[in-house]
């Protein structure tokens, strides 16, 4: 089926050229870390994680996503979700791969990764997180490819790929819950040290990333002749109202003990990213900009005529999108960081380098996305009018 | 819903599996990780041996700027720390900070100006239970059994977990290369490299030799390293003489660097005149 990746529009070409342009350079700026060190990144000894990690923690939620489509097809058999699957699967290999690519750049020695392999540590987070999402990878890319064969041949996918499907269900839980397992088991780190973070990591999840599906979905249908359907993205739609309103729900629960109990261990880091600490507030405009587009975007999602006009519906998911992006692939890391260990403020801000790094990692991402969306639309242009069964 | 004996017994038989790992996943993560013997990699005749070694620092010993630089110059100097001059890339295995800094929550306004103002000597607690050992994904940060948290600097993957969880901020990464950053490189110590952590190591490549630390020993008796597991140990007559304070102890990480405090006794009615 690879096949079908390498013949397309010159509009494909363009935009896979375009992508292997920014991954060019990106990886020639990599070279320039990987020569001299993390220190050409705006990372210092109090803020030791930053852009790399926040996208890392991020992309997950995107990745663990692909469930809230999987659930229903699979669970409930809800129909209307059999062609828009696939997406949500092959979203899930390109968000994963992008965040082992973090993971990867965020090192200070890549080449030793394999130290986490030959050295296995299970009391630590880190290999747990490892493990599953090399797992998760390879669920969804076996998934998506096995049940696509299957389409074009007409048939049903063969009768072990159920089993894994089921399986990919908690799998994709447990991504994001040990992802939100690395911060909220630290002590002394009072911001990340809290039980709803797994749970707040998860509606996140369950909001982001079927919003940008969403997105996804509806410039594949501008510019193939696939068609994911009008009522699935609706569906869709009404998920990632409800995750959102969960997701601000227990961001609010996290500010209100932070903020009742006055403990200023706690109230520290929401003052830094909302208000500015000591003349420190570099935050403080984005971690607004984030609210507001939070709200923005419920107020668009809540109401279903709004919800309905599918412009709209685009507009509040990139809005929600850029919005949980603020706030977990950077707000999220930062805040556990400011102020430090000893009560003081060092801030942290992505140098050049580290954006062109970024943006290069978020092009592979792209480009694996590209490649896999072509594959599974070219099949499904052929396959047209045939009544999925899987 | 009916179930035959099958169908229960396939339900009955993979919670059980599933419970089994559950447990044996959270047993696994309340351990700190494995603990190595001191001799396990320094094989030395001289070697000092403790079941768990401590450190008081007395603060009332500490007084002029010169007798802070001696502790950390010592420090910094053997084991080849890189300079930067520059907070962002700092490298530091002991270093200085207010009361308010090295005890957050503890300052209060009317505390003794002294106090408030003297700088307190900070480095690695060694703790008894490391969240910097537990997080560690390839065992590069371990525990010896005589109490020091090492550094494996040629297994270290960079990946900063351990400075996330320090609650002590004793670790540093090398964010640049630190070579050419050491003024007068000791060729006995060896030099590290770009993306690896370091920290404060109790001077085991000196306890091995049967040395004290090298702070210690430049500390004029301000700094007491000794096995507080023994109770005739000099640390431990210390600590059952006065009154002493750890950084952060509430967070249950059981640190082994002891602080006495310079207390003016002169505003103690009754208290010794200390001018």
């Amino acid at each position: 089926m690879f096949e079908k990746a390498l013949v397309g529009s010159k509009r494909y070409w363009t935009w896979v050229i375009v992508l292997l342009a920014v991954i060019g350079i990106g990886f020639i700026t990599y070279l320039q870390q990987f020569k001299l060190g993390l220190g050409i990144t705006g990372l210092s000894r109090d803020v030791s994680w930053g852009l790399y990690i926040g996208q890392f923690t991020f992309l997950v939620g995107v990745a663990a996503s692909a469930v809230m489509l999987v659930i229903p097809y699979y669970l409930h058999d809800f129909k209307k979700f059999g062609k828009i699957v696939i997406l949500g699967e092959f979203l899930a290999v390109s968000a994963v791969t992008m965040c082992i690519l973090f993971i990867f750049v965020d090192m200070g020695q890549p080449m030793r990764i394999m130290n986490v392999i030959l050295h296995p540590t299970p009391n630590s987070i880190m290999f747990w997180d490892s493990v599953v999402l090399g797992g998760y990878l390879g669920l969804n890319i076996i998934i998506g490819w096995a049940t696509l064969h299957a389409d074009k041949k007409g048939t049903r996918p063969a009768a072990w790929v159920k089993p894994l499907i089921y399986l990919s269900i908690p799998w994709a839980i447990s991504i994001h819950t040990v992802t939100a397992f690395l911060y909220a088991g630290l002590p002394g780190r009072h911001f990340w040290l809290s039980a709803i973070m797994a749970a707040r990591f998860l509606a996140s999840a369950f909001a982001g990333g079927p919003a940008l599906l969403i997105i996804l979905a509806l410039i594949v249908r501008k510019f193939t002749k696939f068609d994911p359907g009008k009522e699935a993205i609706q569906a869709i739609g009404k998920i990632v109202t409800y995750a959102m309103i969960a997701n601000v729900f227990f961001l609010l629960l996290e500010i209100f003990t932070a903020a009742y109990s006055s403990i200023p261990g706690h109230t520290h880091p929401f003052k830094y990213l909302y208000f500015g600490l000591e003349g420190h507030a570099r935050l403080v405009p984005l971690m607004w900009a984030s609210s507001i587009l939070a709200i923005v975007s419920i107020v668009l999602l809540v109401f279903p005529s709004i919800r309905k006009n599918e412009s709209m519906l685009a507009l509040a998911c990139i809005a929600l999108f850029v919005s949980l992006w603020i706030d977990k692939g950077f707000g999220l890391i930062i805040g556990g960081f400011v102020p430090n260990m000893f009560e003081k403020v060092t801030e942290y801000w992505p140098t050049l380098p580290e954006t062109i790094i970024t943006i290069s990692v978020w092009a592979v991402g792209f480009l694996i996305l590209t490649i896999l969306y072509k594959v599974a639309v070219s099949v499904r242009e052929e396959t047209a009018g045939i009544e999925l069964e899987h | 819903m009916s179930m035959d004996r099958r169908e229960f017994l396939k339900i009955a038989g993979s919670s059980t599996f599933l419970a089994t790992i559950g447990i044996g996943a959270g047993w696994i993560l309340s351990r700190p990780g494995e603990f190595l013997e001191a001799s396990q990699f320094l094989q030395t005749k001289e070697l000092l041996k403790a079941k768990q070694w401590a450190m008081v620092v007395d603060m009332r010993k500490l007084k002029t700027e010169e007798d802070y630089k001696k502790v950390i110059d010592a420090c910094h100097r053997i084991h080849n720390v890189p300079n930067f001059d520059n907070p962002k890339d700092e490298v530091k295995w002991i270093w200085l900070d207010t009361f308010e800094h090295a005890f957050p929550g503890q300052e209060s306004e009317f505390m003794p100006e002294q106090m408030k103002h003297k700088p307190f000597v900070l480095l690695c607690n060694h703790c008894e239970n490391p969240p910097c050992v537990r997080v560690c994904p390839t065992k590069a940060t371990f525990k010896r059994k005589d109490g020091i948290t090492m550094q494996d600097l040629h297994r270290c993957i960079g990946c900063r977990y351990c400075m996330a969880a320090c609650p002590f901020g004793a670790r540093s990464f090398n964010y640049r290369d630190p070579r050419p950053a050491i003024k007068e490189p000791n060729p006995e110590y060896p030099t590290r490299m770009i993306g690896v952590v370091e920290k404060c190591t109790f001077c085991e490549e000196r306890l091995a030799k049967g040395q004290m630390p090298a702070c210690v020993e430049a500390s004029n008796g301000a700094l007491v390293f000794g096995d507080i597991s023994d109770p005739n140990s000099e640390v431990r007559k210390i600590l059952n003489t006065n009154y002493t304070i750890r950084r952060k102890a509430e967070l249950g990480t059981r640190p082994v660097v002891y602080y006495i405090l310079d207390i003016p006794t002169s505003v103690v009615p009754g208290g010794e005149g200390n001018v």
